[in-house]
């Protein structure tokens, strides 16, 4: 007893150092598995209201881009109603029942209040939370193209696992035919995504548009992603083809959070048809 | 609270704020951002058996990792060189030469103190990569990267060394 007592006596800093570092340790494994990280994340009342005011600050500078972004969706909104059929064809008189209409997805508009894109695992936080009924696994787009998935949330704030992120899988297909693949990012260029697993048939070229594909309960059909920039073929296969993002990750600023209302009832189905 | 503690809590809070609002930002060269909170490390008192260092150096790199999302990654990088700082500076200068009483940093003769602050910057900057990517494969990037951040925090500390200095 005596002895284990000097031995722990000597060695209390070596122990102290094990035990901390063990510490480190498992919040970094605890970050790299999806749902986990509850602690250690940018997403909290603290970290969230410090990049909300460096933010506000950052924001002012940057009026000019969001104005202008804002105006060219707005041309593209008004162009698009514009060519609303409805001022063409006659308008008959068939009712619309209104109640049989249903809402599939819910959009939310949030900010980034903080942007990682240089790093391995990218990071986004936006200024929205489950007070405003976001939860985890949403999809985070704008209006050039997809953002990320949300990770963690707290009150006011969440984290975004931006597809600039090694851990990142989502799927994606080809804009002119069915054929899917998932998306992912080999930490080259932040302006450079990948896609895998798109089998030979699909027939691509140079150029061709890639848009979220209807796979995933999470995001939407059809969101655009980007367009190839270039492919190579090794035995019968894509050996990679590299992505162009439409987005430019190092400048998000206002983002619109999806939730798909049907999720939960997808989600059962399919994992009713399994356990059978 | 003595002065020296009220000096080490400003530095501490002062280099977080430091590193996230600016630092953190720079992307020099493209994805250079220097770590440059390990200063902390290198001011604080060296004193003989001293738990209160690695505490503090943990939190420090907790609050970082906190804020940059990046799990346990820099609290594990600082802890490590703040447990081996005294082994390190007692081979850089010598076992008989530290009188624990009376220690900084500004005592050590210059190109000993800076072989000793590049042999700390490197082993942290070593682990943050090295954590970050985990991989074998991404090896030469993980020293790519930890060659040219070092070299940037190592410049910046030394630029502080220089004004702290001159204030005593």
């Amino acid at each position: 007893m005596q002895q284990i007592i000097s031995f722990l006596d000597k060695n209390k800093l070596f122990i102290l150092f094990l035990l901390l570092e063990f510490f480190a340790i498992i919040f970094t494994i605890q970050s790299h598995s999806f749902h986990k990280s509850k602690f250690v994340n940018s997403a909290n009342f603290l970290t969230g209201g410090v990049y909300n005011k460096i933010n506000n600050f950052k924001e002012f500078l940057l009026l000019k881009k969001e104005n202008e972004r804002l105006n060219n969706e707005n041309v593209y909104l008004k162009n698009l109603l514009g060519l609303d059929s409805s001022n063409i064809v006659q308008r008959d008189l068939t009712h619309v029942d209104t109640l049989k209409y249903k809402q599939k997805y819910i959009y939310t508009g949030a900010k980034v209040i903080n942007n990682n894109y240089r790093k391995n695992n990218n990071y986004l936080t936006i200024n929205r939370g489950s007070n405003q009924g976001l939860e985890s696994d949403l999809a985070v787009i704008n209006d050039k193209g997809i953002v990320g998935i949300t990770k963690s949330v707290s009150g006011n704030y969440a984290t975004v696992l931006s597809i600039l992120n090694v851990n990142s899988r989502i799927n994606a297909k080809l804009l002119n035919s069915d054929h899917y693949g998932s998306l992912s990012w080999d930490n080259n260029d932040y302006n450079v995504v990948q896609l895998l697993d798109l089998p030979i048939q699909a027939a691509i070229y140079v150029g061709d548009t890639i848009v979220s594909g209807g796979k995933s309960t999470i995001f939407p059909e059809g969101i655009p992603i980007g367009t190839i920039k270039d492919f190579k073929t090794l035995n019968n296969n894509y050996e990679f083809i590299n992505i162009t993002l439409f987005n430019d990750m190092s400048s998000i600023g206002f983002v619109q959070v999806i939730k798909n209302f049907d999720k939960m009832e997808i989600k059962s189905l399919e994992e009713k048809s399994t356990n059978e | 609270m003595n002065r020296e503690n009220i000096n080490s809590a400003l530095l501490f809070i002062g280099l977080i704020f430091l590193q996230i609002i600016v630092l953190n930002n720079i992307n020099f060269l493209g994805y250079i951002n220097p770590y440059f909170y390990i200063f902390f490390i290198f001011l604080y008192p060296i004193r003989k058996d001293d738990a209160s260092i690695l505490v503090l150096s943990f939190f420090l790199g907790l609050c970082i990792d906190i804020f940059s999302d990046s799990g346990g990654i820099n609290a594990a990088a600082t802890l490590f060189i703040a447990f081996v700082r005294i082994p390190i500076l007692q081979s850089v200068i010598g076992k008989r030469d530290i009188d624990y009483g009376a220690m900084t940093i500004f005592k050590i003769p210059f190109p000993k103190m800076f072989l000793y602050v590049v042999i700390l910057t490197f082993l942290h900057h070593f682990i943050v990569f090295g954590m970050e990517y985990f991989k074998w494969s991404k090896f030469g990037t993980i020293l790519l990267n930890t060659v040219l951040t070092s070299v940037f925090t190592i410049i910046l500390t030394m630029i502080s060394f220089t004004f702290v200095m001159r204030k005593r």
